[in-house]
């Protein structure tokens, strides 16, 4: 440590170089970070869902509906223990601008089937009594200001006409990969005023044993092979991960821009560390010709290095780890649970230790093996 | 009396590995913002040319895509008669009453792995009703038959997609006998058919839209207020252009926000190289600029002097960052558009605009990095600097 007062004399020496340097490299790791938590936020959403859940579709398609009365087929099944099922409204709230997602549900099974939507009990009870209540996430109440008790209108955009419903209850979600941001009405209210049409978007089973899960999902399929409607049965992880498939190649693109962020920043600390050290030519012959070592001079120049980008990195990382949890960010509702990792943090480090020695490495490898006799000849 | 540039190309050979570390800073940030602002502008192309501004499209009133709404058989047959609709060569109205869904379709690789493809079940006038629509291979699906015809970007990335082979959906087999290209657009990430064929087998007697062309071009805001006025029907009706603009709005923005967000960050990290680059430089030449202000030089001229080299060394990174964004042109990727949560494939689209956007941005970062170091050199005293 008794070298401190030298490393922060030429630290100091350009307080502005070392600033820009500091706070670049504190932008290029606060950039990777958020680059790689979209990646990590999509996979854990993609790995979301319990074991013991799965879900059956229309066969055909996503979209196309199946017939409700499928619910006392499915509940039949061995190894099924629950059944519930749930439809897509598309509700456009105000002007449209802010979209969330609308679910109708069965209510009672299908709380009973999500513990993790967490709901106080009294305004549960006063959800499944209102035919024509609402839940809704806690995220709707900071964006819109609802409250429990007041009346919400929405436009469908599939099922016609305004829909007016009453909230009376709000669910915060202990897994931050469900979205909290959703609203969810009774779906016996959907099909009374649709016509008793009878329709459900897709079923969400309860199953005994995780491991059970093939055997059930081929038994369901089977058994609606040759109906008008076939169905398709997975798991619930497989069914978001199928999601989540949707989005592309966006992992690539993350990784890609990533890297190109970082190595730009490598070229910056890269050229402030050998400007540093070139300025300094003289001064560092003269240490050595007052008994500095060579290996101590590299030692000091790749600490200088060192400070730099780690003090950046504390700053670029600590920044974003505070910034998304203290903001609450969600992408839109797109990034439910968006945090940055620990393991994003971990890679964080380590890129900072490559930028510390790809910046670091040449100058003191110079300094290291600078003759003194040449480089104090130039003295002007 | 000004400068010459001489001068500073020569400074900028004097230092190469500065001048090279700062200008390939420049041409990375470049490089990621064309790269994003491609993405972006390719997915924007691909549904904006879906659309033609002489196509009308009818929706059932409140829908917002294709896949909420819904036409019955009623409603289109009053508007297969609409005397706004252009006619064909066979004197035929140019209508098609179409029916709109999104499969699961298993890709070529990964059989596990499902992308949603939209079908269309078309009328027979649909491929005029589209200009931009051509068969590349085979023939016309034959009405009355389970036949397809495929969008070319469909065709090698799912299975069974060659002419003669048979693709497998809503419970039975439709044999493939064209592809047909759309002008870059995202019909050609779709399957179409006979909509009397599609329909049964999908959502039953139920269309989800009717697309016309217009007789009179200019007519659209007369047809749009007839069928709305109509009391028979209960319609949106949508210029086919504006309407898939808008539908490209939510992920176009998004890609766009990325772009703009990720490199106005990193263009703070590469203004930064500069200005360190260009206070060294300066530092290095105190003495030399003190010989040019005696020499007569004025100050203003040593500023603009400086800030010509930072925009310099900006303008190469510009063009080395073009140079490593323009591979990516034309490179076909694919994604969800959430508006119908069908995949669709399009290509980076890097327009000459936009590299000159990147050029520009290049010399705005040389010399927002360069004034202050330059304004420092064109304050030094002269007696201090020479001593």
């Amino acid at each position: 440590m008794k070298f401190w007062t030298l490393l922060r004399a030429n630290l100091g020496r350009h307080k502005r170089r070392t600033f820009l340097t500091v706070a670049s490299v504190a932008l290029a790791l606060f950039l990777f970070a958020s680059l790689r938590t979209v990646i990590t936020t999509l996979a854990a959403a993609a790995q979301f869902g319990s074991a013991r859940r799965l879900v059956t579709t229309n066969a055909t398609g996503f979209v196309l509906p199946l017939p409700v009365s499928y619910a006392n087929r499915l509940g039949t099944v061995p190894g099924i223990e629950k059944v519930t099922w749930a439809n897509w409204f598309g509700g456009r709230y105000g002007d449209g601008k802010r979209f969330f997602a609308t679910f109708a549900i069965d209510a009672e099974s299908y709380l009973d089937l999500y513990p993790e939507m967490s709901v106080p009990a009294d305004q549960k009870a006063a959800f499944l009594q209102d035919k024509g209540g609402a839940l809704i996430g806690a995220r709707l109440v900071d964006l819109f200001g609802w409250k429990v008790g007041q009346n919400v209108t929405l436009q469908g955009t599939i099922f016609p006409g305004d829909w007016t419903f009453t909230v009376r209850g709000v669910y915060t979600p202990t897994d931050p990969a469900i979205n909290d941001d959703a609203m969810m009405f009774h779906w016996s209210y959907l099909d009374e005023r649709t016509g008793r049409e009878g329709l459900a978007g897709w079923y969400i089973m309860q199953i005994d044993r995780p491991d059970n899960a093939a055997n059930v999902a081929t038994t369901i399929d089977d058994q609606f092979r040759s109906s008008p409607f076939p169905t398709k049965t997975g798991t619930e992880q497989a069914f978001n991960a199928s999601f989540a498939t949707m989005w592309g190649n966006i992992g690539l693109l993350m990784n890609t821009i990533g890297l190109a962020v970082v190595f730009a920043i490598l070229l910056v600390t890269a050229n402030a560390m050998m400007m540093s050290a070139r300025e300094r030519t003289r001064e560092l012959a003269i240490l050595k010709t007052i008994g500095y070592t060579d290996r101590l001079l590299f030692v000091l120049v790749l600490a200088e290095a060192g400070i730099i980008t780690v003090t950046g990195a504390v700053l670029g990382l600590g920044a974003a780890k505070a910034l998304y949890r203290a903001t609450n960010f969600n992408g839109g509702g797109f990034l439910p649970g968006f945090d940055v990792t620990w393991a994003t943090m971990a890679a964080g480090a380590a890129i900072t230790l490559l930028l510390m020695l790809g910046s670091g490495i040449i100058p003191a490898a110079q300094a290291a093996r600078l003759p003194v006799v040449t480089a104090l000849r130039n003295v002007e | 009396m000004k400068i010459p540039i001489l001068y500073n190309l020569r400074s900028m050979r004097a230092r190469p590995v500065s001048t090279a570390l700062t200008a390939l800073g420049i041409a990375l940030v470049v490089a990621v913002f064309i790269g994003t602002l491609a993405l972006a502008n390719g997915f924007a192309t691909a549904l904006v040319r879906t659309g033609s501004p002489t196509t009308v499209l009818v929706l059932r009133k409140g829908a917002d895509s294709e896949l909420s709404s819904s036409i019955n058989r009623e409603t289109a047959s009053i508007l297969a008669s609409m005397p706004q609709a252009a006619r064909g060569t066979d004197g035929r109205a140019l209508v098609s009453a179409e029916v709109y869904v999104v499969i699961a379709a298993g890709r070529i690789g990964d059989t596990t792995a499902m992308a949603n493809v939209v079908v269309r079940g078309v009328g027979p006038e649909a491929w005029q009703v589209r200009s931009n629509v051509r068969v590349a291979e085979g023939r016309l699906p034959a009405s009355g038959r389970n036949e397809i015809c495929l969008g070319t970007k469909l065709v090698g990335r799912f299975p069974n997609t060659g002419i003669g082979q048979s693709m497998h959906f809503a419970g039975r087999p439709w044999e493939v006998v064209c592809h047909f290209t759309a002008g870059g657009s995202a019909f050609e990430s779709e399957v179409w058919g006979g909509n009397e064929q599609i329909m049964p087998a999908m959502r039953g007697e139920v269309f989800q839209s009717v697309s016309f062309r217009l007789a009179d071009p200019a007519a659209f805001e007369d047809a749009k207020r007839a069928l709305e006025a109509d009391k028979r029907l209960t319609v949106d009706v949508h210029r086919e252009s504006e309407f898939y603009a808008q539908q490209s709005q939510l992920l176009g923005n998004i890609l766009r926000i990325l772009a703009i967000l990720v490199t106005s960050i990193m263009a703070v990290g590469a203004i930064f190289g500069a200005v360190n680059t260009m206070y060294a430089a300066v530092a290095s030449r105190r003495p030399e600029i003190a010989v040019l202000l005696t020499l007569g030089f004025r100050p203003g001229n040593v500023l603009v002097s400086f800030l010509l080299e930072s925009a310099l060394v900006a303008t190469i990174g510009g063009i080395v960052g073009c140079l490593l964004a323009l591979p990516l042109n034309g490179l076909v990727t694919s994604t969800t558009n959430w508006a119908s949560f069908s995949e669709i494939a399009f290509a980076f689209r890097i327009t000459p605009g936009l590299l000159l956007a990147g050029m520009a941005f290049a010399v705005v970062m040389g010399t927002l990095g360069g004034y202050f170091p330059a304004r420092q050199a064109s304050k030094i005293e002269v007696v201090k600097a020479l001593r």
